[in-house]
């Protein structure tokens, strides 16, 4: 198989530009992958400074309104900066250091990458720069001040549809300009390889503690593991451990946005075909003439037109399941798990709680099921009353 | 040897890009006459997509005009037909990987050979990929233009064994747009392809003045330009005809002074 494939998907296309910087990564990587120091340091990094192990906990309420499976909730929303993102950036990050680069780029969805990378860049001691949608800029402002405050520049992105999709896009463009001594830090298990490969095992982390976790607590494996889809890192994350396993139903959320059958939506493998883009071959929300689509969804994190090329192959394979979820199922299931629960999920992993919330009550009460609430919900606040016709603004 | 290294054959080649359906098709066909006239070897025509990432903002502009004016693949390949009643000027197609893979590479390259074209660029394509597309348009005997950057170094050699028609040099670091100053050592860029093949070299990405031109054929075989001509079809829309055709004419005459 060619390099960084998976199945038909994933590959390099990029621009001649930047050919040698990923080559140099991924000669990095796989030096340091294996480097006890690295890894050691990684380790009290993501131990110390990020709070991991993040806890797996039963959601007992929950479990019993829906009258079905237990309900696990792996806590990645109680990380430092509130989601999975500090994972693949400390790991990136530390990596960029190693490899004597001064200064980090980022695109942001959210802003939970974006503040992750300006987090990590603080404490590391690196220049950094994060692109952002304008229009993300206006639904995340805090957390673009967020990233000020950590001392990055924020770049609002106006082209195309000022969205994540042109975030990526600019941060790409930015790099070709300055590629010595710049390293991009990729927010998602997407782009050209070896991204697809170094977020994924930044992430991995999350499903092999849950998998110890569970053990601990139920001496077995979970039936099902339920995340949110964008372009798929914190579902890769929760996935890896258990694709082996396959009694373990393996659940992406994709955004659905205001309908799979309408055009404002950002289901990808609900809608989209196979295609190229942003360096990799996957699937792709687009027209009949390749154009890329200007997807919606309520949830800047999950508002991309792609998936990550290892999600597409599980796809292909069967061994993953992906499900829409509904801008109004993640805002119903965003205030259900505040109100059952105690805790705000962001609205990005509301769409894996609103799935849940269909699938635990037809399994049975011996049955397990674990969500990966990914990020916290504070940021969403704002947005999520202003869809109840609250007129409310940070 | 091909139309595109016949228009290589003792002159410096001036290489002007445009961006299929800015404003419209039909200004699109009269520009490709009158670039034609003006001097142009080759015209690169670039079939316009949403997310264009190798694009500085002039380009990108262009793009997105293109497509809300409705223009689609088939449609430029209708244009395509109508200029080839009218002039045989090599022409390649510059557009993105996903354009070309959407269509089906195989539809989409011989669709190029029966409308008269000559080659493709896919700045999305490097080396390690290009073998999904040039083996297709091997087959239909259409020309896939490599690339090599200021960071190819080692790679030049590699590149330029398996380059057809005419080699890409990118002059800069980041995306297309004009620059008041090119810093790369074009000649040593030039010298490596050589060494590896007998095949011209033509630099692209931040040429706009007749000096640079000059500059650039002193140390290679011909120079391309987009930005500077997609700013006048950008300024001036469907009258931009004769504004583009005197920028060409000042260009190709740079090139081939030296």
């Amino acid at each position: 198989m060619k390099k960084g494939r998976y199945g038909i998907h994933g590959g390099q296309y990029i621009p001649e530009t930047l050919m040698n910087a990923v080559n140099e990564l991924e000669e990095a990587y796989n030096y340091y992958k294996n480097d006890e120091q690295f890894n050691e340091e990684l380790t009290r990094l993501l131990n110390e400074y990020a709070g991991r192990p993040s806890r797996l906990y039963y959601a007992e309420r929950m479990s019993e309104d829906l009258g079905g499976a237990k309900i696990y909730l792996k806590r990645e929303d109680l990380n430092h900066t509130g989601a999975h993102k500090i994972n693949n950036v400390l790991g990136q990050v530390l990596l960029a250091k190693k490899m004597g680069k001064a200064r980090v780029i980022a695109e942001t969805g959210a802003g939970q990458h974006g503040v992750a990378t300006a987090t990590a860049a603080a404490l590391m001691g690196m220049e950094c720069e994060v692109f952002m949608g304008e229009e993300d800029t206006k639904r995340q402002a805090l957390n673009v001040y967020r990233m000020r405050l950590l001392g990055a520049q924020v770049h609002a992105v106006t082209t195309g549809t000022a969205t994540l999709k042109d975030a990526v896009s600019e941060t790409m463009r930015e790099w070709t300009r300055r590629i010595e001594d710049t390293h991009y830090v990729l927010g998602s298990c997407m782009g050209p390889h070896p991204f697809p490969e170094i977020v994924r095992d930044f992430q991995a982390v999350i499903s092999k503690e849950i998998k110890e976790q569970l053990m601990e607590k139920e001496g077995k494996l979970p039936d099902a593991v339920l995340a949110c889809v964008g372009g798929g890192s914190n579902a890769i994350g929760a996935f890896y451990h258990f694709i082996e396993d396959e009694s373990v139903r393996l659940i992406g959320c994709e955004a659905a946005g205001r309908g799979v059958n309408t055009a404002e939506t950002a289901a990808t493998i609900a809608t989209g075909k196979l295609g190229i883009f942003h360096g990799m071959k996957s699937y792709f929300c687009q027209d009949e003439f390749g154009q890329i689509a200007p997807v919606y969804s309520i949830s800047a994190g999950l508002d991309y037109p792609g998936i990550g090329p290892e999600h597409a192959a599980l796809y292909d394979r069967g061994r993953a399941e992906y499900v829409a979820v509904t801008d109004d199922e993640a805002v119903d299931a965003f205030e259900y798990l505040a109100r059952t629960e105690g805790i705000i999920p962001a609205i990005e992993s509301a769409h894996a709680v609103a799935y849940a919330r269909k699938l635990a009550p037809q399994m049975a009460k011996d049955q397990i099921v674990v969500i990966n609430i990914s990020g916290r919900g504070d940021k969403d606040c704002a947005a999520i009353a202003r869809y109840r016709g609250e007129d409310i603004y940070e | 040897m091909s139309r595109i290294q016949e228009a290589f054959q003792g002159k410096k080649a001036f290489i002007p890009f445009i961006t299929c359906g800015d404003p419209d098709l039909e200004t699109t066909e009269q520009l490709v006459y009158a670039m034609e006239k003006e001097g142009a070897a080759v015209i690169e025509l670039g079939i316009p997509f949403s997310d264009p990432t190798a694009e500085g903002p002039v380009i990108q502009a262009a793009n997105l005009r293109a497509l809300g004016g409705g223009v689609t693949t088939d449609k430029v390949f209708e244009t395509v037909e109508k200029i080839r009643k009218n002039s045989r000027i090599p022409l390649v197609f510059m557009t993105y990987a996903n354009v070309v893979f959407s269509y089906g590479t195989e539809r989409f390259v011989k669709r190029m050979k029966e409308t008269g074209m000559d080659g493709l660029i896919l700045p999305d394509v490097p080396f390690e990929e290009k073998e999904e597309f040039d083996s297709v348009c091997r087959e239909y005997g259409i020309e896939l233009i490599s690339l090599i950057a200021p960071t190819s170094h080692e790679r030049i050699r590699m590149i330029a064994e398996k380059a057809s028609g005419f080699v890409y040099c990118v002059s800069s670091l980041g995306v297309t747009g004009t620059r008041s100053e090119i810093t790369t050592d074009i000649g040593e860029m030039v010298r490596l392809v050589k060494e590896a093949k007998d095949i011209p070299c033509a630099v692209g990405f931040g040429i706009s003045t007749p000096e640079q031109a000059a500059e650039m054929c002193r140390q290679a075989d011909g120079v391309i330009v987009g930005s500077a001509i997609v700013k006048l079809c950008g300024a001036h829309g469907r009258d931009c005809v004769p504004y583009v055709a005197e920028y060409v004419r000042s260009m190709a005459e740079a090139a081939q002074s030296v």
